[in-house]
């Protein structure tokens, strides 16, 4: 007990310093580098405040999804020609800009020293939901995303599907209907061609156990989700799987049906349980990890597609 | 000092280094980076907040829990649409700047 003051110091100042390297680093790739090494400390940071299913988010998408998608997006702005980065702002802004953010972190810091005491909890909520619509549910976070804030998280999927869209049309008009530009260019080593071999079977497996575990343990179907979709990646990266045509049907239909199955149960319930999105109590169990099981694919779908960015023209169409 | 209290300060100057990155660098990526600094700082909040919500047999209180989750997704997919919009913009216009004058100059509009 006595050493964890002293882990709890080390992690602040570990995870502040390496986010203030990511600011102040010279290049984007030193950036993002660092940004990912800060997300996993952050992890850490959240398993301290007993938030182990938020620590698994945050480590698979805060951190590695991001990462992906930062180092991606750089090299393809770096390939492009006459690329020319602005001036540096002048050194008043500079001391400008620091004061301002001094101030608003130190506003923040004083709100937290001061919040009220006793603190305002939904927790009897959540627990009630966990007994009733969510019964049987062991992890009282799934409860709550699953049961007792469920229109939320039924929306957050029809986010994703609607921020899919929105990358897809940022691409030219020429390029609809084709697949997004290549993860990794040209050719896939063969380190990374045998580390996806290796390591998707192995993801793939604990991907389906995170989700499975997280009707009564921390993990659940976003977890689950963001793994097999970096499982998916990896085996893209290697080349040993063509990215989709943003026009394949499977591809849409894997998208939607996270979402879709989540809001026919949800009306269904008006009908056998009286209301929008309540389950019949002896079988809320099993439909609550059916509708999951769809939301893992919705996911898995999705988070690959938004990395890999809008639909490109290639030489051989 | 609590733990409690310490993860809620980390949140603090994250947010104050997301900020200034935020306004200080002209690179779009560096900012959109700085931006999802920000975000964590907020959601650390939250999480604190959560932490002391602790009730009914939880050591924490589910519900912003469960919103931090939410957030966390919805904060990726706002970001892969900002990359896909700074990607765009860049190939249009072959600067790598939010600086809408940049792309009127006659040297921006004829790069590509």
């Amino acid at each position: 007990m006595s050493i964890l003051p002293y882990v709890d110091i080390g992690l602040a100042l570990l995870v502040v310093g390496i986010a203030s390297t990511t600011v102040a680093a010279r290049d984007l790739f030193a950036a993002v580098v660092g940004y990912v090494a800060y997300g996993l400390l952050l992890a850490f940071v959240w398993i301290r405040l007993y938030a182990p299913d938020v620590a698994l988010t945050e480590a698979a998408v805060g951190s590695g999804v991001t990462g992906v998608l930062l180092i991606t997006a750089g090299k393809r702005l770096g390939a492009l020609k006459n690329a020319v980065p602005d001036a540096q702002p002048a050194l008043a802004f500079k001391l400008l800009a620091g004061a301002l953010a001094a101030l608003v972190a130190g506003a923040l810091g004083a709100a937290i020293l001061l919040l009220p005491d006793p603190p305002p909890s939904l927790a009897p909520e959540a627990a009630a939901a966990a007994d009733g619509a969510g019964a049987g549910l062991g992890n009282p976070i799934t409860a709550v995303l699953m049961s007792y804030r469920s229109v939320d998280t039924m929306l957050e999927k029809l986010v994703l599907i609607l921020a899919v869209v929105g990358v897809w049309s940022v691409g030219s008009d020429k390029a609809w209907g084709s697949a997004p530009a290549e993860l990794r260019q040209p050719k896939a080593t063969a380190p990374m061609v045998f580390l996806a071999q290796t390591l998707a079977p192995v993801g793939v497996l604990i991907a389906i156990h995170i989700f499975w575990t997280g009707a009564n343990a921390p993990g659940g179907a976003f977890q689950g989700g963001a793994l097999l979709a970096a499982m998916w990646m990896v085996i893209m990266m290697a080349q040993l799987a063509k990215l989709p045509r943003i026009d394949a049907q499977w591809l849409r239909m894997a998208l939607v049906s996270g979402p879709a199955v989540f809001l026919i149960f949800g009306l269904a319930g008006e009908l056998t349980a009286g209301s929008f999105f309540a389950y019949p109590h002896s079988l809320a169990k099993p439909i609550i990890l059916f509708i999951e099981a769809f939301m893992v694919l919705s996911i898995a779908a999705a988070l690959p597609m938004l990395v890999a960015g809008p639909p490109s023209e290639r030489p051989d169409q | 000092m609590t733990p409690l209290v310490l993860a809620g300060l980390v949140g603090a100057s994250l947010v104050g280094l997301g900020l200034y990155g935020l306004i200080l660098h002209p690179h779009p990526l560096r900012k959109l980076l700085a931006f999802n600094l920000i975000g964590n700082g907020v959601f650390l909040v939250f999480g604190i907040v959560a932490r002391r919500g602790a009730a009914a047999g939880f050591r924490f209180d589910p519900v912003p829990q469960a919103m931090v989750i939410t957030g966390i997704v919805v904060a990726f997919a706002a970001s892969a649409l900002a990359v896909a919009i700074i990607l765009r913009l860049s190939a249009e216009s072959g600067r790598v700047t939010l600086d809408p004058e940049a792309w009127t100059k006659p040297n921006g509009g004829d790069a590509k």
